[in-house]
């Protein structure tokens, strides 16, 4: 028939093998650049402790704590907009938590349904505004940054004359819900690699490591979800085609206001987390938990491969972000480095992925 | 002929204003099954305006539209799509950074979607394999349907979204200027798409300034201009002259007979080129008709 002549006298298509699909994957500059951070504290940081079950576990804690955010910050990025209220949305959802238990005595149960509440309504109130005036995300959190920030500061030192909450300790004994954001799992596991002399023990003969910090699974559980919802759902589509171009999107049908209003909400409700993670980790409440925590999800989730201009990227490439973030900020602590090296680091490494990034974005869609 | 039937389409007196300036005003058209309704005009005569209103994107500030000869009030695109009507915009509605596939299911995700609740989920697999094989009945030969639109020409892109919108069913399908940024050989490509699917008896509005474009495919042409119409016409009652002058609206006479001129220069003397691609589109169009549209009406459309 006329029309299969069409396709060849075109040559439509170049091949596109297994090697172009692999390519095209967004984490894949982050997956590279950590194979590479690892090999290089392989050798640098020999003999330091840092790959000890310890050391490990200690700069995938560090890696978690960001990754949890980043993981927000990805998905967010990916529909299109920013949010840069997250390091206050931290601070002040450790207040929400930490004043009433403490201050008033609610169980704790309800100080965290409290927050995640607030959360909520805070992305929710992030995402309205955005969509309702059309201004930039980036200025409208601007302010929610500095908002958050005071009203955190204001309500506490309003409340209790102070800028930390401390004692929240007497109320985690026993209580059934802190070990889900403080705890520790897998500890028989360790015990049990302890005793077959597999890892350091102390003199005691318990093991230094004595357990794997929830937050790396939470960490894990946040990406898996947040990547099976990108790939696999109805939502994950529509939050590629808000961020790769409203217009269109809202022309076939896709709710863009709702996606990304649900789209900060998720973020919120990943600081929150985050927020948990810490404040029932360290037993205390301060009010300027969370400080530069949204340049830093930005940061790992542009390494990750998200692109600034949104509809592209993955949640599997923010949580690489992280853990290179992560894993060179205590390879530098083991190797005694001075830390000002770490700040130099970073903002290399956000150029060159930002760098990188768009030659890929150009590769995915070079037209003919 | 088939404008004796009752018309899919109708819009009455249709105006819209944009703060102080007046994109239509009183505008009204009919569009019938099986037909090519082509909506000529000059830039800013107001066709995008009028489609956009047709297809849910603007609400109109006078005048209604009357679907199957009832009265409808569309408050978004998706109520206009799930009517029915829908619309491949000059702006081309596509995601360059998003899959073939992606973009094809767009919006109509649920016709690809598996399990229930919380476990549904997308078979990416399915929505490949009917993609590449939408694309590849209407002669695209996508072997990836996982690549970005963005690597598609934009005639292919345009037959992406035209293939969209006849698989979810479009009774109305409306396409703005879907040939003004392609060379000859790809709106010939497009053009016979559009005929294809006005033997698949949908009704097709199809927005062109090129007035070779329109000519060989529509039979009926809407001229507007500066957001009123000059009037309706059967492919019987005009030539592509008249309507080439019509279009030109309040340009100098002189300047125009010197383009008309120019037609008949072209048309007699070198027989090429403007001709060449009405013919080829002609000719394509005749074999459509010989070998069937096309499409195959077994009736597989969800
Ligand atoms: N969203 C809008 N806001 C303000 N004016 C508009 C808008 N859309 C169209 N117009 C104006 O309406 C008129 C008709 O535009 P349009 O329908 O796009 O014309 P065409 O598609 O025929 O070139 C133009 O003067 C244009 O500037
Ligand atoms: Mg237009």
């Amino acid at each position: 028939m006329a029309s299969s002549t069409i396709a060849e006298r075109d040559e439509r298509l170049r091949p596109s093998g297994v090697v172009r699909r692999l390519f095209g994957r967004p984490e894949l500059g982050a997956v590279a650049g950590y194979l590479l951070v690892l090999l290089f504290f392989a050798v640098v940081a020999r003999g330091t402790g840092m790959f000890s079950a310890a050391g490990i576990l200690s700069f995938l804690e560090v890696s978690a704590q960001l990754g949890i955010v980043a993981v927000g910050a990805a998905l967010l990025m990916i529909g299109g907009e920013f949010d840069l209220s997250v390091g206050s949305m931290i601070g002040f959802a450790g207040i929400v938590v930490a004043l009433p238990a403490v201050e008033w005595g609610w169980p704790l149960w309800l100080c965290i349904l409290l927050a995640f509440t607030v959360a909520l309504l805070v992305g929710w109130v992030n995402g309205m505004i955005v969509s309702r005036t059309g201004l930039p995300s980036f200025v409208v959190t601007l302010g929610g940054l500095f908002v958050l920030r005071g009203l955190t500061l204001g309500i506490t030192r309003a409340l209790t004359g102070r800028t930390q909450i401390p004692g929240l300790r007497a109320q985690l004994e026993g209580d059934w819900l802190a070990p889900l954001f403080a705890g520790e799992v897998g500890t028989g596991i360790m015990q049990w690699l302890g005793e077959m002399g597999w890892i350091a023990t102390r003199p005691d003969g318990l093991p230094l490591a004595s357990g794997i910090p929830v937050s790396i699974l939470w960490w894990l559980l946040l990406t898996a979800l947040a990547t099976w919802v990108l790939l696999r759902t109805r939502i994950g589509n529509w939050i590629f085609a808000c961020g790769g171009d409203p217009a269109a999107a809202r022309n076939l049908g896709v709710p863009v206001a709702k996606v990304k209003t649900g789209l900060f909400m998720f973020t919120a409700v990943c600081a929150t987390i985050f927020a948990l993670v810490q404040t029932l980790s360290v037993g205390s409440a301060d009010v300027l938990r969370g400080q530069l925590k949204e340049f830093e999800a930005i940061i790992a989730a542009v390494i990750g491969g998200c692109l600034l201009t949104g509809g592209y990227g993955s949640a599997i490439g923010a949580t690489f972000g992280a853990l290179i973030f992560g894993t060179v900020q205590m390879g530098i602590f083991y190797t005694g480095v001075n830390t000002d090296w770490f700040k130099v680091f970073l903002g290399v490494m956000l150029l060159v992925a930002v760098l990188f990034n768009n030659y890929v974005r150009r590769k995915a869609t070079e037209g003919r | 002929m088939m404008r004796s039937r009752p018309p899919l389409v109708e819009v009455e007196n249709l105006s819209k204003r944009f703060g102080t300036v007046v994109a239509l005003s009183g505008v009204s058209m009919r569009v019938f099954p099986g037909e090519v309704h082509c909506l000529l005009g000059d830039n800013g005569a107001g066709k995008s305006t009028l489609i956009k209103i047709l297809s849910g994107v603007h609400r109109p500030s006078a005048g209604r539209i009357l679907l199957d000869g009832q009265e409808v009030v569309f408050h978004s695109p998706r109520d206009a799509l799930d009517r029915g009507i829908a619309t491949v915009y000059q702006d081309l509605a596509m995601i360059p950074l998003m899959s073939i596939a992606r973009n094809f299911f767009m919006g109509r995700e649920h016709v690809v979607t598996r399990g229930r609740g919380l476990l549904a989920r997308l078979d990416m697999r399915r929505a490949n394999a009917i993609a590449r094989e939408e694309l590849a009945r209407i002669g695209i030969d996508v072997r990836d349907p996982a690549q970005a639109v963005g690597t598609l020409s934009g005639g292919e892109r345009q037959c992406v979204a035209i293939a969209r919108a006849v698989y979810f069913g479009a009774r109305v399908l409306i396409l703005d200027e879907p040939t003004s940024a392609l060379g000859v050989k790809q709106a010939s490509v497009v053009l016979r798409y559009i005929a294809q699917a006005r033997a698949r008896n949908l009704g097709v509005i199809f927005i062109t300034h090129n007035v070779h474009h329109a000519w060989a495919v529509g039979n009926v042409f809407t001229v507007l201009n500066r957001g009123r119409t000059l009037g309706t016409f059967g492919k019987d009652e005009i030539t592509r002259e008249q309507l080439l002058t019509m279009m030109a609206g309040g340009r100098e006479l002189e300047e125009l007979s010197a383009e008309l001129e120019e037609f008949a220069r072209a048309d007699a003397a070198r027989a090429i080129d403007v001709a060449a691609e009405e013919k080829e589109v002609a000719a394509t169009l005749r074999r459509e008709v010989a070998f069937g549209s096309g499409f195959s009406d077994d009736g597989r459309r969800p």
